[in-house]
């Protein structure tokens, strides 16, 4: 056994941004975590959202008019759901997964290699948007006999494929903070049941804002949620309460806001390295 | 990866206090380990030896002072420090998704080690994990989970491996396979740095030693100079009861005979002569010369602060 480091210089750049080793073999790993309990992470929240698909629908679907009657209301919840089931899995992934190597103490792993600080968090929030994206097509797939190819098929493919990977990149992120931010699992749940679940069901999933009284549609515009909700379903209808690229904005400041917070957490071993 | 020169220091530790809140961790400690050295770092619990070690690791940031492994800072350098350090860590932590060889190949490749099969094939041997490589870390005993921490510090072969405390928890024989492993990796060059309860481990294995108390570096020689200062001898003597005079300085062994360290054979006869007088007659007598654990005791005792 030779004395010096077998790690070839070249495989390692120097640069902080730079996507090494390293960030390869923690994004297998967070993908790698996930698939190895798929009916816990994969399959249930598929077979939960159907559920949720064959109630409100059944319960529903002739007494709710939706974009004046234009989209029936089966087809109207779906790319909810969908929606819904991504974001929800994303910050599912990050923070249990985070929480969970705090708990145990194995985050020391991923702290005593030389993985940057932009590398982890690459991975945590790549890991977070492939299990949203997997629970998310598994939903759509599975939805596809409610209402025929003609309403599920999207209008606007790369609106969606935008706003599918925005969310789950603003999810997986505020995942990734949860985790960090949270000593117990206690904490964690104070997240998921305070913050998380409120901004999701009250994001216009299961209805239309115009549906509701102005005040409750004005206090709607302040939740970002409404927006990623909004844009994805402006993939599948073309049609959309606020403007799409409106929504895309909002994503996209999340995004870049919460990387910002994120990366900083991590670039000073917030609750990390004291 | 720079290249370092020989005459660098494996480890090199100059001034860094820590403190945590209402507790001063290390009070302006510096220590240098040369390369190629066995090295033990001791100290009664909470004298501050993981505090230091995580430094090292990058796990935890000094207050001031600086850490360098092979001559690269542990902060504006810490991608070739962590590369050239092994940690073995003292808590049994795991991951219990993955098995053994999962566990093993993923902190491979953290480290940018790809094609790591064969080595890991060697360590699992060494290690007597061979026929657990595919068993899932948590159906593992404590014994196992902590040689699968001592292979996850080795699988990038990193010049410098601290093991802190890694027997705790395992066998006697198979103790000795590991430290026939660990003292194969120091002859091929390899420094080591060891915490350890076991003294008699420190004795046997290190060149040096450095013992901290209360955060700071109360010793730092060879094993052989401390123990050179560790003259006297220990006594075992089953009584009765103990002279007056003598009944601060005796402590209660486990087998229920009386203990005493002694400066030597002159104090033994002070000892004995009190015997007499008090008219104890003594029932057995052990006699035991110095070793690490008294140089322990007598530089990490409040009489030597």
């Amino acid at each position: 056994m030779s004395k010096s480091s077998p790690v070839s210089a070249a495989e390692f750049n120097p640069s902080p941004l730079a996507l090494g080793p390293g960030f390869r073999a923690l994004f297998y790993k967070e993908c790698l975590r996930f698939w190895k309990v798929a009916f816990q992470t994969v399959v249930a929240p598929v077979v939960t959202t159907l559920l949720y698909l064959l109630i409100f629908s059944h319960v529903l679907e002739s007494n709710v008019k939706v974009y004046d009657g234009r989209v029936g209301y089966t087809a109207f919840l779906i790319p909810g759901l969908v929606m819904m089931a991504v974001l929800q899995n994303a910050f599912a992934n990050s923070s249990s997964s985070l929480i969970q190597s705090k708990m145990m103490r194995s985050v020391i792993f991923i702290l005593l290699p030389p993985i940057t600080s932009f590398e982890i968090f690459c991975a945590y929030v790549g890991g977070a948007m492939v299990r949203g994206l997997c629970v998310g097509l598994g939903v759509w797939l599975i939805t596809f006999p409610f209402v025929g190819a003609a309403a599920a098929v999207p209008q606007h493919p790369l609106w969606v494929i935008a706003f599918a990977a925005g969310g789950s990149a603003i999810m997986g992120t505020l995942g990734l903070i949860a985790g960090i931010w949270s000593e117990k699992f206690d904490h964690l749940a104070v997240f998921q049941n305070f913050i998380i679940m409120p901004l999701t069901f009250l994001s216009g999933v299961f209805y239309s804002i115009h549906s509701l009284p102005a005040f409750w549609q004005g206090m709607s515009h302040f939740n970002p949620f409404f927006y990623m909700i909004d844009g994805f379903r402006y993939g599948f209808f073309g049609l959309s309460d606020v403007s799409p690229a409106r929504s895309l904005a909002v994503v996209a400041f999340f995004v870049v806001f919460l990387s910002i917070v994120a990366m900083r957490m991590l670039a000073t071993g917030y609750k990390l390295r004291p | 990866m720079k290249s370092v020169s020989s005459s660098v220091a494996a480890v090199e530790v100059t001034d860094v206090s820590k403190s945590y809140p209402n507790v001063r961790a290390l009070n302006h400690v510096s220590l240098r380990v040369e390369q190629g050295e066995f090295f033990a770092l001791l100290g009664p619990n909470g004298a501050g030896k993981t505090t230091l070690i995580s430094i090292l690791a990058g796990l935890t940031r000094a207050d001031s002072g600086t850490a360098k492994i092979m001559g690269f800072d542990t902060v504006t350098a810490y991608r070739d420090a962590r590369r050239n350090l092994g940690v073995v860590p003292q808590e049994l932590v795991f991951d219990p998704f993955f098995t053994v060889r999962e566990t093993m190949a993923l902190q491979a490749k953290y480290y940018g080690v790809s094609k790591a099969d064969a080595w890991i094939d060697e360590i699992l041997h060494h290690l007597d994990l061979t026929s657990k490589a595919n068993a899932n870390m948590r159906a593992l005993s404590g014994g196992m989970k902590r040689r699968v921490l001592v292979g996850q510090a080795l699988v990038h072969k990193p010049p410098v491996i601290v093991l802190d405390e890694p027997t705790a928890g395992v066998d006697v024989e198979l103790r000795q396979n590991l430290w026939t492993f660990i003292k194969r990796l120091n002859s091929e060059g390899h420094t080591i740095i060891l915490t350890t309860h076991y003294l008699e481990e420190a004795e046997a294995l290190c060149n040096r030693v450095a013992m901290l108390k209360g955060g700071e570096v109360v010793a730092l020689d060879t094993t052989t100079n401390l123990l050179r200062g560790a003259t006297g001898i220990t006594v075992q003597v089953s009584a009765d009861a103990l002279p007056a005079a003598w009944q601060a300085r005796g402590s209660v062994q486990a087998s229920g005979a009386f203990g005493f360290t002694l400066s030597g054979f002159s104090e033994l006869e002070t000892l004995l002569a009190a015997f007499r007088e008090a008219n104890i007659t003594i029932k057995e007598m052990k006699l035991g010369e110095a070793d690490l654990e008294q140089a322990f005791l007598r530089l990490t005792s409040k009489e030597a602060a």
